[in-house]
């Protein structure tokens, strides 16, 4: 599972190291390290090659293919219209999985490597944990938890991300909840995040400061169309008041027989639309991260 | 409002997450009676034997009870129904039920609302911490399932009248109270005496006018709530109902009072007195049982008799009492409340453990007052909720009600932390706040500074230390070395350490009420 966050690590870790005086030397000590560990960790199956492809298999079951139930990624909702499981063999979407998940890596981790910084780390592992969730092979709606936790990491300066996605994040794993039985601890829960969230006089409702000024001037200058129409506030309510009526009727309503699934996949269609709309947004957050700090270091420079 | 409205927002989220959680035999009690009210004419309220619990609560709650089950048959009519709804534990009962407790406590809220309106905000924020998120609540009402929240609010509201002079209002609240839950009686005494020095003054005929004023309006709600049973000739069977003396000076579970000492004393005696080589007969009687004919339960000491701890706890009262008739003041009836239930609490007959947010919930609102009241309600609140962990003896509520406890007490420290040095601070000139928090040596004004911030003294934080060790011997150490004998041990090291503390809070209250009226 911390695969998800794997390419982050390595993208700013390689990143510090070619900063370093000595790069060659910095990459052998911290591959050594690496491989060191693994070794160390998985020395009881090591000593035949089938006693660790068995442990692999275990931990990558590709034979439940591609992907199950209703996740927001990828290939479920695009298998609404391209029947992946019936067009191809489990090897090659296999290979497909992979190719996109590391394409869409390839980005952030690049801008790592090239500009390594604490802050551009956490949006880093955002971004992989996010392109992770959205094209991996046989993903859980679990793991929409992945990329909330370095979100929730960035809370100041991404405020209203961490609400909509929190929201959409919760939204996704409804029918799961649903399943087990927790629709009462689902909305106690969200009910005490909107609460701690809007708490009077904390952040939310005060923090004007400089902080918030500096972040809404990088957003327009780089950002502006795409974050004037994510968080316009006539579409944040739209979907908003979609989501509302989707929980109601998913509780309520029976779906048609011809297609009993008919809500899971409306709901994975929503969240999957927010969820690209955000890798885009943080992405291009990231790059915007690295421009500002050239900036800033012309700017020390001159100085 | 808004700010009232938060604390509510979260409280309400923790209580439905509580729902699913373990209810106590009075969820069934309650749905019982939604039943008895629902399906039976008045004249059979008192009078069905359906099922064990027969309704025991004065008129007013029974009518409380039938205006909730309208709701609860338009929900689900099984909930109601006198014989198929018997130990129904459907869903839709259960969530019904909770949150009829859940919506009851708006009243608490109001209640609150109307008795914090004129304080600071610091101070109204932190009585409200106190109040809503109050743990004891939380576990009796939501959890071992009783509607106390509710009636709190008609008890915090009957206070805030008679604080802001509005005797009749407040005299008129408290005797709707007392036709909800007779159990808040034992205040009684007080307002007598209050209203009756405070009210009924200003030379003999306006005096009198008002006195037969006030007992018009007491009589008027006596007889709402028990005029249609003395129509049917009933209220001999209401009041044996309201009062069955058949139970004994203890409850099942020791209630941490006065008697807890006095009992533990005569086995002591007894046991003494054997090894020394008096033949001393083991009582027949239990002190949880009924009143067995001639039979005393103790074997040495006289016996305690219901009339014993009456007078008892008229005595314990009866400084207040003449400190109120001497000088009734409205900014002290909170005080003398609280002191009221203290007394009930620890001299009274058969007293459960739950009577113990009588005494917290009325000093909530004068905790804010001054340094020591403050203190003295830190310890209070954390042993009267520590008091109430036996309510719930399942193994997954464990860590609920350790991290509720927990919770409450950080809360309370950082919230009176917070509040006292800043007073002391606002009244000294700016010289002074400076001196005291940068520079740690000389200056009279640093040890005045220091005096006045929050923190306890070794007997109190030893007191709390050793709250920490009985929870740790009665859940680990006592399964571990003495497996199952004496399985009444930890419960009864609970009740007898908590009593120590509410003996301390009744001495500190009363020598508040003597010294500094």
């Amino acid at each position: 599972m911390s695969a998800y966050f794997a390419p982050a690590f390595f993208s700013y870790l390689l990143g510090k190291c070619l900063k370093n005086k000595n790069p060659v030397l910095e990459v052998a000590k911290l591959g050594l390290i690496v491989v060191g560990t693994f070794a160390v960790v998985w020395w009881p199956y090591l000593h035949s090659k089938e006693a660790a492809l068995a442990v692999l298999s275990r931990l990558a079951p590709f034979e439940r293919g591609i992907y199950e139930d209703y996740v927001a990624n990828f290939w479920c909702t695009s298998s609404v219209l391209v029947k992946w499981k019936k067009l191809y063999t489990t090897q090659s979407l296999r290979t497909f999985s992979l190719a996109a998940t590391l394409l869409t890596c390839l980005p952030s981790m690049v801008q790592q490597v090239l500009a390594p910084s604490s802050k551009g780390f956490l949006y880093a592992l955002l971004n992989s944990s996010f392109s992770f969730y959205l094209f991996s092979f046989q993903v859980h709606e679990k793991s929409v938890l992945l990329p909330l936790l370095p979100l929730t990491l960035l809370a100041l300066e991404e405020r209203q991300s961490l609400l909509w996605l929190t929201h959409f994040a919760m939204f996704s794993m409804f029918p799961l909840l649903h399943r087990d039985k927790l629709v009462l601890a689902y909305i106690a829960l969200y009910a005490l995040f909107i609460l701690v969230y809007f708490a009077p006089g904390g952040p939310s409702g005060r923090c004007n400061g400089s902080k918030t000024r500096d972040h809404r001037q990088t957003t327009k200058r780089g950002m502006g169309f795409l974050s004037s129409i994510a968080f316009h506030p006539l579409v944040m309510g739209f979907l908003g008041l979609c989501s509302l009526i989707l929980h109601v009727i998913y509780l309520t309503m029976r779906p048609p027989n011809k297609y009993p699934f008919l809500f899971e996949a409306v709901i994975m269609l929503i969240c999957f639309s927010q969820f690209v709309l955000f890798t885009l947004y943080f992405n291009s957050k990231q790059w915007m991260l690295s421009k500002h700090l050239t900036s800033k270091d012309k700017q020390k420079k001159i100085i | 409002m808004k700010q009232l409205l938060w604390f509510f927002g979260i409280a309400t989220t923790v209580k439905l997450l509580l729902i699913p959680s373990y209810h106590s035999t009075d969820l069934e009690v309650h749905r019982h009676w939604l039943a008895i009210t629902h399906s039976l004419p008045l004249s059979q309220w008192y009078y069905d034997e359906t099922s064990e619990w027969t309704l025991d609560y004065p008129p007013f709650f029974a009518y409380f009870e039938r205006f909730l089950s309208v709701f609860a048959n338009l929900i689900d009519p099984r909930i109601v129904h006198l014989h198929h709804g018997l130990n129904y534990k459907a869903n839709s009962a259960i969530y019904f039920q909770r949150i009829s407790v859940i919506v009851s406590d708006l009243f608490l809220l109001y209640g609150v609302y109307i008795s914090t309106r004129n304080l600071p905000s610091l101070k109204r924020n932190l009585v409200w911490v106190l109040l809503i998120w109050s743990p004891g609540l939380l576990i009796v009402d939501h959890l071992h399932f009783q509607y106390n929240g509710f009636l709190f609010g008609w008890l915090l509201l009957s206070i805030s009248f008679l604080a802001q002079g509005k005797d009749l209002m407040g005299g008129f609240i408290f005797a709707v109270l007392l036709c909800f839950k007779h159990l808040f009686a034992v205040a009684a005494p007080v307002y007598f005496v209050y209203l009756l020095r405070h009210y009924c003054r200003g030379g003999l005929v306006r005096g009198f006018a008002r006195l037969s004023a006030i007992g018009a309006v007491v009589v008027a709600v006596f007889a709402a709530a028990y005029g249609p049973f003395v129509y049917h000739g009933q209220i001999q069977q209401v009041i044996r109902h309201m009062f069955p003396f058949g139970r004994g000076l203890c409850h099942a579970y020791w209630a941490p009072n006065f008697w807890v000492f006095y009992i533990m004393l005569d086995k002591g005696i007894a046991f003494l007195l054997r090894k020394v080589g008096f033949n001393i007969p083991t009582p027949v009687a239990s002190f949880t049982g009924g009143l067995v004919g001639d039979a005393s339960p103790f074997a040495v000491l006289p016996r305690i008799t219901p009339m014993t701890t009456f007078i008892m706890v008229l005595l314990a009262l009866s400084p207040c009492l003449f400190k109120t008739w001497r000088d009734p003041r409205p900014r002290l009836i909170a005080r003398s409340v609280a002191y009221a239930y203290t007394c009930g609490f620890l001299f009274g007959w058969h007293v459960h453990e739950k009577a113990s947010l009588h005494i917290s919930i009325p000093l909530a609102l004068v905790a804010v007052e001054s340094l020591e009241d403050a203190k003295h309600y830190f310890l209070l609140s954390i042993v009267s909720c520590y008091s109430l962990f036996p309510l719930l003896y399942e193994a997954q509520e464990y860590p609920i009600k350790v991290l509720l406890l927990l919770l409450h007490t950080i809360l309370m420290w950082f919230c009176f932390s917070a509040l006292f040095p800043k007073n002391i601070a606002a009244k000294g000139s700016l010289q002074d706040d400076k001196k005291s928090t940068q520079y740690e040596s000389k200056g009279s004004s640093r040890t005045a500074a220091e005096k006045q911030r929050f923190e306890l003294g070794w007997v109190a934080k030893s007191y709390l230390l050793g709250v920490v060790v009985v929870e740790i011997w009665g859940q680990f150490l006592h399964p571990y070395l003495l497996g199952d004998k004496l399985p009444f041990l930890p419960l009864m090291l609970i009740s007898m350490y908590c009593a120590i503390g509410i003996v301390y809070s009744w001495i500190w209250q009363l020598k508040w009420i003597i010294i500094f009226s």
